[in-house]
């Protein structure tokens, strides 16, 4: 359970970044890293102990192996997760090139 | 598991570092060492695909971010206020830890799953489909709605990335497509 | 960026350049291809493949590779490869329902087996390169200077 807790933490620093920071690129630090977390916790649940990699080779049993739904599952949610930093980074490139700086509290003043 | 343990222990110090440090390029640096952790991880738990896919998709989304950092006069980044949002963050923090603590029983036993669907997807794989890598069978033959569902996303982020970058009048852009590039 | 007016980098990261993107291209394929007997699969060899691209445009300035590959024939493949997987898909369903794997299943460990799985796995790759690279050069010729008004 020690090991849940600490991809809890990590999850914890995340949200903490996107609450606190006044920097728009450290808040999506935040967010990056708030989605590694859970994918570790995917496949945290889905780990056997001595298990094998769910792959067949020619010489080796089908014996215990690990679980491949979760690994499924992550596979694409990664990719996602790209898509959705690439979004983010342009919105905020855009933001930049309109009012001049990354910080938000300035962002709120300027109103445009 | 020992080395699950520093492993862990190593990403919680980098995304701390990534998230404190005033220069912007240094904490991009930092998130770099969080996924090379989170992609060694992934082989401890003897998931290869996905190990595979981390490493590369992180060294692209570094790249984007180095791309939106990296200028000439970009000012240091400034620390707020000090006193209220810092205990709601940090109180935000022990709430989730305290309900954490009491759902965690209810899973099962670290390196005890249950299998339920998975076994008849171990079971199964090779005669059904016909592959030997069994992740492959799942994604693309027994839950082939979810690989169609992420390929719409990736479609619709880049056509968004497009989007976004794109709305300039045309006089505009022809002005900025004369001045000599970086 | 550089205070030369050359687009690109020095003459020593375009020579290695020249080495090794066909290299990382090639490798990515490979992984493409052999994504139902090993590790790997389409995703992370469309990305390896749109790496390699985007190495190109690094060295060497975005002018030079977009005067060889322009950014309608990238769109042109992305397209496709979402329309390939979308009919491969529909294809199934004159064998019984939706996504159905029709075609035989072959001795495992070959490289012709597994039904429709390698072609499925060429299809998202050449879109998931094709999306990235998109991406990629769009961010890339965003201006960030201030605008006026």
């Amino acid at each position: 359970m020690m090991i849940y807790l600490l991809t809890m933490v990590l999850f914890g620093v995340g949200i903490y970044g996107v609450l606190r920071q006044r920097n728009l690129i450290k808040m999506i630090l935040g967010i990056i890293i708030a989605e590694h977390a859970v994918l570790l916790f995917f496949i945290l649940v889905g780990y056997r102990l001595n298990g094998r990699a769910p792959i067949l080779s020619p010489d080796a049993p089908i014996t215990n192996m690990v679980d491949p739904l979760p690994q499924a599952l992550v596979l694409t949610a990664i990719v996602i997760g790209l898509g959705t930093t690439a979004l983010l980074i342009a919105l905020a490139m855009r933001l930049y090139g309109k009012y001049g700086t990354y910080d938000i509290a300035k962002i709120r003043e300027l109103r445009g | 598991m020992v080395e699950l343990y520093i492993l862990l222990i190593l990403m919680i110090i980098g995304s701390v570092v990534a998230l404190e440090v005033k220069d912007l390029l240094s904490s991009v640096v930092a998130l770099g060492a969080v996924g090379l952790g989170l992609c060694l991880t992934f082989l401890v738990l003897k998931a290869p695909d996905v190990a595979i896919t981390q490493l590369v998709v992180e060294i692209l989304s570094i790249i984007i971010l180095i791309r939106a950092t990296l200028k000439k006069g970009l000012p240091m980044v400034a620390t707020g206020g000090w006193a209220f949002p810092s205990v709601i963050g940090v109180g935000f923090g022990v709430v989730l830890l305290l309900v954490a603590i009491q759902c965690f029983p209810d899973l099962p036993k670290f390196g005890e799953p249950m299998l339920r669907v998975s076994q008849h997807y171990l079971d199964q794989g090779l005669k059904q489909t016909g592959a030997t890598n069994l992740v492959t069978s799942v994604i693309l033959d027994f839950r082939a709605f979810d690989t169609l569902g992420e390929v719409t996303v990736l479609f619709a982020a880049a056509l968004g990335v497009l989007a976004v970058v794109r709305t300039r009048g045309r006089k505009k852009l022809e002005q900025a497509g004369a001045i000599a590039d970086e | 960026m550089s205070k030369e007016r050359t687009p690109g980098m020095s003459v020593i990261v375009k020579t290695v350049t020249r080495l090794t993107a066909w290299l990382i291209m090639l490798y990515g394929i490979n992984i493409v291809l052999h994504g139902h007997v090993s590790p790997g699969g389409g995703f992370a060899g469309g990305v390896i493949i749109a790496l390699s691209f985007i190495h190109l445009i690094l060295a060497y300035g975005k002018e030079m590779v977009l005067k060889k590959l322009s950014e309608g024939l990238v769109e042109v493949f992305e397209s496709t490869g979402a329309l390939v997987f979308l009919g491969i898909a529909l294809l199934g369903t004159t064998a019984g329902f939706f996504f159905k794997n029709f075609l035989p299943a072959g001795e495992p460990f070959h490289l012709f087996s597994a039904g429709t799985i390698p072609l499925s796995y060429i299809a998202i790759s050449l879109k998931v390169w094709a999306g990235l690279f998109a991406i990629f050069v769009a961010l890339v010729l965003l201006r960030i200077d201030k605008e006026q008004g």
